[in-house]
């Protein structure tokens, strides 16, 4: 049995209801859990761009990308190692405004790790880091230790180091 | 009414008319060439059955007892017909009903269109009265679905549905229609579909894989054809036929394939799989190339795949790109309508025969007749034996009926003996094995094809599962012949318990009410058979006998399929007794 690594499969669809049921149970079917899930416009317009993470092994991924392009609304689905993408996450915590002067470390880690912070007010300061999985990590963990109020992480969204050969294609489509 | 004959060709229209939803959707399904529709009304789908009472001169709506039945009826129509089958239910319990032969559906390939009526827009989402999320539960189980809330969405959705059903690998559609817009006026215009940009139905085959394909075949010295239903589904037969006879390659089929080689051709070498014959499951692992054509590796067919044709080089011509590698890695993929792909194949190959690699076959099948056939087609001992029921009716028929099959061990004997001589003439719940599947999927089958004798073989089990169709026979008065082969077991459940769970007999064992009663209950002919001496005429009173007839044949009790590979055993491993 291969061993399980972390993908990013990207799917090219329709906007339609329904489909991300369609998707996701494929996934649940099989009793794969999906680390995350992102859906947006992509470049094409009226296509929806997916960007999918799981960890797998790369045999079962391939049937998975099978029966993702299966379904009827799905243009077409490709998935991909790490090195393969450029990939960003986000995250949002909130804060006791006080740690911030209760707290001068705060404020060196905040600055070292180049997250932003969106808001302050005299109760909490939200900030913001995007990034790879393991720099958020990070931040977690060091502002974990001086509590925090509020926790939330987008899913991941990538594009190809390589061309998408399949955008010029659905232009033609499109147009 | 003969279904084949539309006497009106529906016109397209080209100018819009103002239309009810309800009457815009029976106007798609005339565009479509539904004339048969299996249903059953309900509070969310009124509107829709009050226009087919309008128009019940030219689509006939046949009542069902069970939405259950109504899947499985389109899906037997579908199957014997090649054609669309369509089912209608109302919201709520109804279309839940609908999800087995959904599900059967899906699974088994069958183009079916399923509509549902639904609770109007404004109460989605409240627990209105009968409300479901049907699309919610039929997605994974359907091809594609969707819910119309305005009535201008019809036209376009039903084309889809019936373009998206019937098109590439075939599938269950279901379309749920809320009861607003089914009131809903607009005005109508319908155009056939005739593409979707996201979706690409046939792939071509590629001529390179053509050729390479040819070029394996025709150096093989042990090539070894398994067929499926995509033979069927794309109508492939003739040139299939024409493939196997120019290279004199033997040829066995998944039960979904029967039948479209006659059963009596000397290259079909019988049924694959875990209750199939001897030397195609043997020779699996002798093959030097093996050319799987429109079929899907399914787990009941190839045993453990660690241990499955191996040594073979794997061809696999297949219209599903999913299908390849997902279970039996392939050396070359043919992808594309099976029909097509050959017909491009038969020229590259070249003539040849493999009379010593086929006699290997008839070798092993003269074992498997010996220590098993024999016995279950001409049994000597005591009691009934279900083989020479099936055996007894290839005589009454000539091997000319299309049989319909249950599920369990009729199920097995029914497919290992019937003869086949015409394509289409096996319509049996193969890979969701359905009991329960027979009696509605019979009733379809012979209204879609009337000049056809019709046989449903099927379990006191499963016939007691969707027993109350016997009233939709009745009411439709359908010239069906049903046979119920009688054990008082679940007879597949009760063998496994035997020969796996140390006999223990777990609610297998089935007190019976008297069917003979129950059928002239509903009005229908009936007559039981306890002795071999009545049983051959007792089938052909059957046959003769015009309209429909319930045949109860009390069969041996504990009676096991054999040969069989055992649950995760190789293919080569498989036990004749």
């Amino acid at each position: 049995m291969e061993e399980n690594k972390n993908y990013t499969v990207s799917i090219y669809s329709e906007n339609n209801i329904g489909l991300l049921n369609r998707i996701s149970a494929i996934f649940q079917r099989r009793h794969i859990n999906i680390e995350s899930i992102n859906v947006s416009e992509s470049e094409i317009e009226h296509v929806a761009k997916w960007t999918v993470v799981v960890s797998l092994n790369e045999k079962l991924l391939k049937k998975i990308i099978g029966q993702i392009e299966k379904q009827v609304e799905v243009i077409k689905a490709f998935y991909h190692k790490q090195d393969e993408i450029i990939y960003q996450e986000s995250c949002l915590f909130k804060i006791k405004s006080d740690l911030l002067f209760e707290e001068r470390q705060i404020q060196n880690i905040i600055k070292d790790s180049n997250a932003n912070i969106v808001t302050v007010n005299k109760e909490f300061f939200v900030l913001e880091k995007s990034g790879r999985t393991e720099e958020i990590a990070l931040l977690h963990r060091e502002l974990k230790v001086f509590g925090i109020m509020q926790l939330t992480r987008s899913g991941r969204i990538a594009v190809t180091k390589d061309e998408m050969k399949i955008s010029k294609r659905l232009a033609k489509i499109s147009n | 009414m003969d279904i084949n004959t539309v006497e009106e060709k529906h016109i397209i229209p080209t100018i819009t008319e103002r239309l009810s939803g309800s009457e815009a959707l029976i106007k798609c399904l005339l565009a479509e060439d539904v004339n048969t529709i299996y249903g059953y009304p309900g509070g969310a789908i009124m509107p829709i059955y009050d226009k087919l009472h309008q128009y019940q001169d030219k689509i006939h709506h046949v009542l069902t007892r069970h939405e259950q039945g109504a899947t499985h009826a389109a899906q037997g129509y579908a199957r014997i017909s090649g054609k669309v089958g369509v089912a209608m239910a109302t919201s709520g319990p109804g279309a839940t009903n609908l999800i087995t032969g959904i599900a059967d559906a899906q699974i088994d390939s069958t183009p079916l269109v399923c509509i549902t009526g639904q609770v109007a827009s404004h109460l989605l989402g409240s627990d209105a009265f009968q409300e479901t999320d049907i699309v919610g539960i039929s997605t994974p189980v359907t091809k594609w679905n969707h819910q119309i809330t305005k009535a201008s969405e019809i036209p376009e959705v039903l084309a889809k549905a019936f373009y998206i059903a019937k098109s590439g690998r075939p599938g269950p559609v279901l379309i749920d229609i809320t009861k607003d817009a089914q009131f809903e006026e607009f005005d109508f215009y319908y155009k056939k579909c005739v593409g979707i940009r996201s979706y690409k139905p046939v792939p071509v085959a590629k001529d390179h894989s053509i050729k390479a394909a040819a070029k394996l075949i025709n150096n093989a010295k042990k090539p070894f054809i398994v067929w499926g239903q995509g033979v069927i589904l794309s109508e492939a037969e003739d040139i299939f036929k024409a493939c196997i006879e120019k290279t004199g390659i033997p040829a066995a089929w998944t039960i979904l394939g029967a039948s479209a080689l006659s059963t009596s051709h000397p290259l079909n070498v019988g049924m694959l799989g875990m209750h199939g014959n001897y030397a195609p499951n043997v020779l699996t692992n002798e093959c030097d190339v093996l050319i799987a054509i429109g079929m899907r590796f399914d787990d009941r067919v190839t045993g453990d795949l660690n241990t499955y044709a191996k040594q073979a080089k794997v061809i696999h011509f297949e219209i599903d790109p999913a299908e390849i590698d997902k279970n039996v890695k392939t050396d070359i993929a043919v992808l594309g309508d099976a029909k097509t792909s050959l017909t491009k194949l038969l020229p590259k190959l070249k003539a040849n025969n493999h009379s010593d690699w086929l006699q290997k076959f008839k070798d092993l099948y003269k074992i498997e007749y010996e220590k098993v056939i024999k016995n279950d087609i001409h049994p000597t001992k005591e009691g009934l034996s279900m083989g020479e029921v099936i055996q007894e009716i290839n005589i009454q028929t000539q091997g000319n009926a299309a049989i319909v099959s249950d599920v369990g061990q009729h199920q097995m004997i029914a497919c290992r003996y019937a003869d086949f001589k015409q394509t289409k003439s096996n319509i049996t719940s193969g890979g969701l094995g359905t009991m329960g599947f027979a009696l509605p999927a019979a009733i379809g089958a012979k209204m879609a094809a009337p000049q056809r004798d019709v046989v449903a073989v099927i379990g006191d089990g499963g016939y007691q599962m969707t027993i109350q169709e016997l009233g939709t026979v009745f009411q439709q008065n359908i010239d069906l012949k049903i046979v119920v082969l009688n054990n008082n077991f679940l007879g597949m459940v009760r063998q496994w318990q035997q020969l796996f769970f140390d006999k223990r007999y777990a609610s297998t064992e089935m007190i019976n009410p008297d069917f003979i009663a129950i059928a002239r209950g509903y009005f229908i002919n009936a007559q039981k058979v306890e002795d071999r001496k009545n049983l051959a005429r007792a089938v052909k009173d059957m046959m003769t006998t015009k309209g429909p007839y319930v045949l109860e044949v009390c069969v041996e009790k504990e009676h096991n399929v054999f040969p069989m590979v055992p649950s995760g055993a190789s293919v080569s491993d498989i036990r004749l007794q």
